[in-house]
């Protein structure tokens, strides 16, 4: 018998531990955005549309310290004339509690679409940034970032 | 009013593209964070940049609480003639700051 509970416990354990952090990820995803909340705000702003890849250009860093600024750069080859140029550029995300984090409106008079700000990131994620070219075609990018240390919504 | 910092160059060329940074103290409280007594503290952030080139607008973002406490934008222009830049925040409360530099062009 006490092989047999020897055999079993480790197993126990790994269940339970399995269990809990499946309960953890549960509540962790209800509490925030997900994927899908984010597919929905992103559908909310291009409709049926299909970003194609290129063009734009995210910068985030790869590995972040601290989620409570995190240095974000979108740049759009575009030549920002009256016939050709970004109309807007959106920011998404996919962990933190809304999917939303910025939108930025500009045109022709920008001469260049480069846009900088600082973000939060609640989790290690993904995040998006589509651009809405004066024709009417959305273009993206996206970058993974790991963040040792959320910004805090808890406390 | 809050502090406010904004870099342009003062004498530039005309036709160049020019980078404006912006940055303005804000707690930029996100709403989702617990006060200790079971709920949170109220959302109060500043949603709204608008910049404006003599008048004519020429950049707007629209933020969420994603935006980093004390927002930091910086964005590009492209010089057209001598005038002003006016820079306008507006918070959850409906309250605006307005701040404008000057810009000449040669």
């Amino acid at each position: 018998m006490s092989r047999g509970s020897q055999g079993i416990s480790p197993t126990r354990r790994q269940i339970m531990l399995v269990a809990a952090a499946a309960a953890f990820a549960s509540s962790v995803s209800e509490a925030g955005a997900t994927q899908a909340s984010m597919d929905d705000a992103i559908s909310g702003v291009i409709g049926e549309a299909t970003p194609q890849r290129g063009r734009v250009k995210l910068e985030l860093p790869s590995i972040v310290e601290n989620g409570n600024t995190v240095p974000l750069t979108v740049s759009v080859e575009s030549p920002m004339t009256e016939a050709d140029h970004v109309m807007s550029i959106h920011i998404f995300n996919q962990k933190n509690p809304q999917p939303h984090v910025a939108t930025f409106y500009l045109g022709p008079r920008a001469g260049t679409a480069r846009v900088s700000t600082r973000i939060r990131l609640a989790d290690s994620q993904k995040v998006v940034a589509i651009a809405r070219f004066a024709d009417g075609s959305f273009w993206s990018d996206s970058a993974d970032v790991i963040v040792t240390l959320a910004a805090c919504t808890e406390q | 009013m809050a502090r406010v910092l904004i870099n342009l160059p003062e004498k530039v060329k005309r036709g160049e593209t020019i980078e404006i940074k912006t940055l303005i103290a804000h707690p930029m409280e996100p709403g989702y964070r617990a006060d200790g007594k079971g709920s949170a503290f109220p959302r109060d952030i500043i949603n709204r940049f608008i910049c404006t080139y003599n008048g004519d607008e020429v950049f707007r973002a629209e933020l969420f609480p994603a935006i980093a406490a004390n927002p930091f934008i910086a964005f590009s222009t492209v010089a057209t003639e001598t005038g002003e830049l006016r820079f306008s925040w507006t918070d959850d409360h409906g309250q605006t700051q307005t701040e404008s530099r000057q810009i000449i062009v040669e």
